[in-house]
């Protein structure tokens, strides 16, 4: 293994985003906040999810993890698209590099973002919101494994974008959907049939409620069940990263 | 010894045949140049060697390590300098070149011979600026520093001063010539011809895919079909037949008080024009003679190839 190769190439992607941390970090935070207030004005004494929890402590994890995802989405698809769309690509291409060297340290550095900013909504919401942790390991477990599964979505994304309106593209049709509708705002007991069951075929929603699980102690289903899927959701994108790197698909001709 | 091999490389795209069978062995120590025009398939051969492009078939080795079952010895051999400016914008320059380094496998080991290309490149005053704040020139030197921050032995630059003013050209030119002095095995693409010249010891002509020709400089320049001469002659009283023996040989008829002849060196000599001229009466006030260069050679190879 290159292993100065690796550390420093994700030594180079925190400082990517650690260059512009107003932009990548304290941004989506204050963002997320936002939501919170309104969701919280708007909603708090109105509805109830779950039984003796009050709704503001029910969003609070649904947007901490929500926070995690996306940044961590963010962090490998620009990183990855902006090199490529500018050319400068090939400056991790020529080098003595595995394609589990450049898998693993694009992932890594997403999953360090995704949690900074996480930790950030989680510590300003903290302050206005008595939030107490059930379980900080299954917190912790759910937030890597799905910061993981999103960054390595995002490599997917930055590799397969030829330009920046298809990462948008990708980041608006598929991510953000999926995110809304993961029942990070409600639970998914309170809808239909048919909705219960379409939401139980999104992923997203395992990575949601196994995290609220986390903080709450309740939710929609077994945590054990969610982690499960989270992790098969893993095994399945990170194969399939790693074809498409060792093939060098849209990155070598 | 040999510092890249490359056998029998084939590469074909859906419409053209980019590369048909290339072999090609470049010495160590060697200063070699890759000439050809645009569309030969030069840029896929480089692209080939730093695998970035995948080749059909085909074997390549960088100092003896196999591009493809041992890429990693083989990448750590070879510093590419890219044709395209490209730059990370995040980064300042000594961070660019720095993490360039890293990524080879060296890591704080490197920072003195960073400092050093650095200052050699004339960067010093740039090396904390951000790439962004660069000059295409400034921009071109630091993918020079980037390309030889490892200290690989042999080193690539696909077209390194194109675009480049004069002046970087030439310390470009200096620089290259002192590298290779000092060891590294240079492969160098460029549409100047002049600086193919000027570097090279051997040089390639890659054209449809194909090498058409591979020689030393001088030996191309000097045989085959690089051995044409052109004589210009000064003439006082040009209103004379020209004597049978060197008529075929006239090129320039429009100037009356100029003859131009061109002519093979291994059949004919100027002196022999000019004896059979003042034997025929011609009164001769000035000649000039000019030896094919390497843009004649390219031009005549390749258009030989197109017809």
């Amino acid at each position: 293994m290159n292993t100065i190769g690796f550390n420093t190439l994700l030594k180079k992607e925190l400082l990517r985003f650690w260059k512009v941390a107003f932009q990548t970090i304290f941004a989506p935070i204050v963002t997320t906040l936002l939501y919170l207030v309104v969701f919280s004005q708007a909603l708090n004494s109105r509805v109830s999810v779950f039984d003796d929890i009050e709704y503001t402590v029910f969003l609070v994890p649904g947007l901490v993890i929500m926070a995690v995802l996306q940044n961590a989405f963010a962090n490998s698809s620009s990183s990855l698209a902006q090199a490529k769309i500018t050319g400068h690509i090939i400056f991790i291409l020529l080098p003595p590099l595995s394609h589990i060297e450049l898998y693993l340290a694009y992932t890594i550095a997403a999953m360090v973002r995704g949690m900074i900013v996480g930790l950030g909504v989680l510590i300003a919401a903290t302050l206005f919101i008595p939030i107490s942790i059930h379980s900080f390991a299954f917190l912790f477990v759910f937030a890597l494994a799905s910061s993981a599964v999103l960054g390595t979505i995002g490599i997917i994304a930055g590799i397969w974008a030829e330009k920046f309106d298809q990462l948008a593209l990708f980041q608006n049709f598929i991510i953000m959907p999926l995110t809304f509708l993961s029942g990070i705002f409600y639970s998914i007991q309170s809808l239909p049939a048919f909705w219960q069951f379409v939401s139980h075929l999104n992923p997203f929603f395992y990575m949601v409620d196994g995290f609220r699980y986390g903080f709450l102690g309740v939710s929609d289903v077994s945590p054990w069940y969610s982690l499960t899927f989270v992790i098969i959701a893993m095994i399945i994108c990170t194969g399939i990263t790693l074809v498409l790197l060792k093939r060098g698909y849209k990155l070598r001709q | 010894m040999t510092a890249l091999s490359i056998n029998a490389v084939y590469k074909q795209y859906p419409n053209v045949k980019a590369l048909n069978g290339i072999d090609l062995s470049v010495k160590r120590g060697e200063f070699f140049g890759l000439l050809g025009p645009n569309g030969a398939g030069k840029s896929t051969l480089i692209n080939i060697i730093a695998g970035l492009t995948k080749a059909d078939s085909g074997e390549i080795s960088i100092m003896g390590h196999d591009t493809k079952t041992d890429f990693r010895a083989a990448r750590k051999n070879l510093g590419i300098v890219p044709q395209e400016l490209v730059f990370d914008p995040v980064l300042t320059v000594r961070e660019a070149i720095r993490i360039q380094a890293g990524y080879y496998g060296v890591g704080k080991a490197s920072y003195d011979w960073i400092d050093e290309i650095i200052d050699k490149l004339m960067l010093s005053d740039k090396a904390d600026t951000n790439m962004r704040a660069l000059s295409g020139g400034m921009k071109r030197r630091v993918m020079v520093a980037q390309a030889l921050a490892h200290k690989p032995p042999v080193i690539v630059l696909d077209e390194p001063t194109a675009g480049v003013d004069v002046e970087l050209r030439r310390s470009l030119w200096q620089f290259i010539k002192r590298l290779n002095n000092d060891g590294h095995t240079i492969i160098l693409t460029t549409h100047y011809l002049e600086e193919a010249e000027a570097l090279c010891d051997r040089i390639g002509i890659i054209n449809h895919g194909e090498l058409i020709a591979l020689d030393s400089t001088a030996e191309l320049i000097a045989n085959g079909i690089a051995s044409k001469s052109r004589l210009r002659l000064a003439i006082d009283n040009n209103e004379r037949p020209l004597p049978d023996s060197v008529k075929h040989l006239i090129s320039d008829l429009s100037s009356e008080a100029e003859l131009v002849f061109e002519f093979d060196r291994s059949q004919h000599s100027a002196l022999d024009i000019i004896d059979a001229l003042r034997l025929a009466g011609f009164i001769i006030t000035d000649i000039h003679t000019e030896h094919a260069d390497l843009e004649d050679v390219f031009l005549s190879l390749t258009s030989k190839q197109s017809s």
